[in-house]
């Protein structure tokens, strides 16, 4: 049975007339930027790339959670999951993350608790069944992730579980997005927006990069349709020079956003100063657990300090996640960088670039 | 990190649905919307039901799709 509201955008048939209008209407050289690391995989695994006229370049940018996570946080988990009786609940694409000396997935082998779950929810369920543990949660990912963590402190407090914390490294992605509009040398002519980042946040709130920044934007969903589409619309507003954000994932995505998600994230986190690799430090483009909720805070419970590390010698992750680079112009790429022994995130990463080019780009 | 495939609701039950997905259930919590029922399908993330899919507006979307493309049904 054809799964509802995937299948249909799956139909060759309107992925080829798509791309017959994508040919149609490529007039000149431009560089596309997928902000979101699911579209990265999407695009790869479709085979779109080859379908597009040699004149498309597709960047991949700063959305892939795991890989934007500054290796000073990296260390930071690391460090916590060595404290006294701490029990450390993380998603698996985090688990072998190389830090500066060790990963989550070595401490793990080395005896420390460290748990990968599929939700809060399953943490908060950890936190309940060990009483005499303490139960931390590493909050990694954007404002489609945000809420779901929030959402866990709201429920551990009601439900009064004192042996549960976040540590919060969330992200939001505006702020970046506005970050990378302004590196000077960064040549990029259109930006396909992340679906379910935008579910959430809805489409008013890039409102800025045409208007500012003269941006074309397209929000795309996870289909080969879906984002055929947002190419085809970024190609029609760079050819009538009228940028715009153009709703390409409208049985998803409203104006507004999910108020509701939107509320909860309010209630539980404010807007903070974060760093993010390859970008820096970026004004308000984190999310702090307010100080009413301290006590689910795991920065200051256990009193963490974040190091102020130094990414890998040589590694071009940065610069690929900005669309500074493609993974084949890091040294490291496929010499000493591989899945299998990764140096950077973004060849750990499930939606890593350098992962993505690995597993479907020829060397 | 973003699972695109929406699910389809069939039981709920103290803000928790029961999803079904090509007959894989799974429990997610609905704490995210405003009205989800069943029959409803959600999109789901981390756990959480982020969204319900806007049924008049898939299909206009689609219908509008293939306007553009010229595409009709049962073409090949």
């Amino acid at each position: 049975m054809a799964i509802k509201y995937m299948e249909e955008y799956r139909d060759p048939r309107l992925a080829r007339g798509l791309i017959e209008k994508i040919m149609q209407r490529s007039h000149r050289d431009v560089r596309l930027m997928e902000v979101c690391g699911t579209h990265t995989m999407s695009i790869f695994k479709s085979g779109i790339r080859s379908a597009l006229p040699p004149s498309i370049t597709l960047l991949s940018g700063p959305g892939c959670p795991v890989c934007v996570t500054a290796q000073g946080e990296i260390d930071a988990f690391i460090e916590l999951s060595r404290r006294q009786d701490v029990i450390i609940t993380t998603f698996g694409d985090l688990m072998r993350v190389p830090g500066q000396a060790s990963s989550l997935q070595r401490e793990r082998a080395d005896g420390r608790d460290i748990r990968v779950v599929y939700s809060t929810n399953d943490a908060l369920e950890i936190a309940v069944n060990n009483p005499g543990k303490r139960v931390v949660f590493l909050g990694v990912g954007f404002e489609t992730t945000a809420p779901t963590v929030a959402a866990s402190i709201l429920a551990a407090k009601e439900a009064r579980i004192s042996n549960f914390s976040i540590f919060s490294a969330h992200k939001r992605v505006p702020p970046a997005l506005e970050a990378l509009m302004k590196i000077v040398g960064l040549r990029l002519d259109g930006l396909i927006l992340p679906g379910h980042v935008s579910v959430i946040i809805g489409k008013k709130a890039y409102g800025p990069l045409p208007k500012q920044y003269g941006m074309p934007c397209a929000i795309a969903g996870f289909e080969p349709v879906d984002i055929l589409q947002a190419l085809l619309h970024l190609l029609e507003q760079i050819n009538s020079g009228k940028p715009t954000v153009e709703n390409c994932y409208p049985r998803a995505v409203g104006y507004d956003g999910n108020i509701k998600a939107q509320r909860v994230i309010e209630t539980v986190f404010e807007n903070v100063d974060a760093a993010w690799r390859g970008l820096g430090e970026i004004p308000v483009s984190g999310l702090g657990i307010r100080k009413e909720f301290a006590s689910f805070d795991a920065r200051k419970i256990f009193d963490v300090e974040v190091p102020d590390a130094k990414e890998p010698k040589g590694c071009a992750c940065g610069q690929i996640l900005t669309g500074m680079k493609i993974p084949p112009e890091c040294p490291l790429y496929r010499e000493v960088c591989t899945p299998m022994d990764p140096v950077g995130p973004c060849m750990v990463s499930s939606e890593g670039t350098c992962a993505a080019y690995y597993r479907y780009h020829e060397p | 990190m973003c699972l695109a495939i929406p699910s389809k609701i069939t039981k709920i039950e103290n803000q928790v649905a029961t999803v079904d997905v090509e007959g894989v259930r799974r429990k997610v919590s609905l704490l995210l919307l405003e009205d989800a029922q069943v029959g409803d399908y959600v999109i789901v993330h981390a756990g959480f039901a982020i969204h319900k899919i806007d049924e008049a507006e898939a299909l206009e979307s689609l219908k509008l799709l293939k306007e553009a493309l010229e595409f009709v049904e049962g073409d090949d």
